[in-house]
């Protein structure tokens, strides 16, 4: 049985899609929770590069990549801040106590 | 076949970076992943990316992991999970039968492309143009967003601070009204 790359790359953005959903599910560290976030992004960027190679516009589906990378960079820098300051208000990174901030 | 065994190796490393008990522990295991997903975009043809990826989720998302957990403290948080076992397992089972329903029959039957190709430049910046804009301005937000986020707060005075503080611009306001209020000259 021979696996075309497309399936190939079907198999491992399930897996990481997976992985990123259970750390979402699981975590309750907030950067635990941005490495989730990560994984999951990880599991579109490859999903993009396996479309582009399937149709032949690996192209196209690079520059969406660059976008997607762009994107998520931010995200986890402003995720990665507000883990620090929250750190630094509430002395935990722990998520259960972000339940103080209801009003 | 080498790409599905890096990408179950990945796969693999992504969930011990979940299941990692050390923070510092999580982001090298992510390190790796991201390191492993960018072999795999190069054997797609995407050097591009793969090398974008290698350099910005290996390395600069990985020293800013280090860099905010040197800040934070690498403390363990007790890891029980938010929902119960045999839902997670449920929930996940449904998960992957659903994704696996609605993709892997994509890869039995490819789209065929019909455009003409072309490189990744003249996409970027000539099909893609406007991705371009909204990622200097996604950049520039991240980087306010940061600077804000980070930006020191200075502590509140103290009440008798305070009050000295207000009661001396009270005298030199009094002082400067003295100074230059208009001198009454007497009625002849």
């Amino acid at each position: 049985m021979t696996l075309s790359p497309l399936t190939i790359a079907l198999v491992g953005m399930i897996g990481l899609l997976v992985a990123g959903f259970y750390g979402l599910l699981v975590c309750r560290n907030l950067i635990k929770i941005v490495v989730a976030l990560q994984i999951l992004v990880k599991a579109a960027l490859l999903g993009l590069v396996a479309a582009g190679n399937a149709t032949g516009r690996i192209d196209l589906g690079q520059s969406l990549a660059i976008t997607v990378i762009v994107a998520d960079t931010v995200v986890a820098v402003v995720g990665i801040a507000l883990g620090v300051q929250i750190r630094r208000h509430l002395g935990s990174l722990d998520v259960r106590d972000l339940a103080s901030l209801r009003g | 076949m080498v790409s599905l065994l890096l990408l179950l190796l990945a796969t693999a490393f992504s969930i011990g970076a979940i299941r990692a008990g050390r923070l510092i522990t999580s982001a090298l295991w992510l390190a790796g992943v991201s390191a492993l997903v960018a072999v795999v975009f190069f054997l797609y043809g995407a050097h591009q990316v793969a090398v974008i990826e290698l350099s910005v989720g290996a390395g600069l998302v990985t020293v800013l992991f280090v860099f905010a957990i040197s800040i934070a403290g690498d403390d363990v948080v007790d890891s029980h999970p938010l929902l119960p076992w045999p839902l997670f397992i449920g929930l996940s089972i449904l998960f992957v039968f659903l994704l696996g329903w609605f993709l892997l029959p994509a890869s039995v039957s490819p789209y065929i492309a019909t455009g003409t190709e072309a490189g990744l430049t003249d996409v970027l910046w000539g099909q893609r143009g406007m991705d371009v804009l909204v990622q200097v301005v996604l950049i520039f937000s991240g980087v306010l967003g940061l600077l804000g986020l980070l930006a020191e707060v200075k502590p509140p005075l103290e009440g008798s601070a305070a009050d000295e503080i207000s009661a001396g611009r009270d005298r030199e306001l009094q002082a400067m009204e003295g100074q230059f209020s208009p001198q009454e000259e007497p009625l002849k």
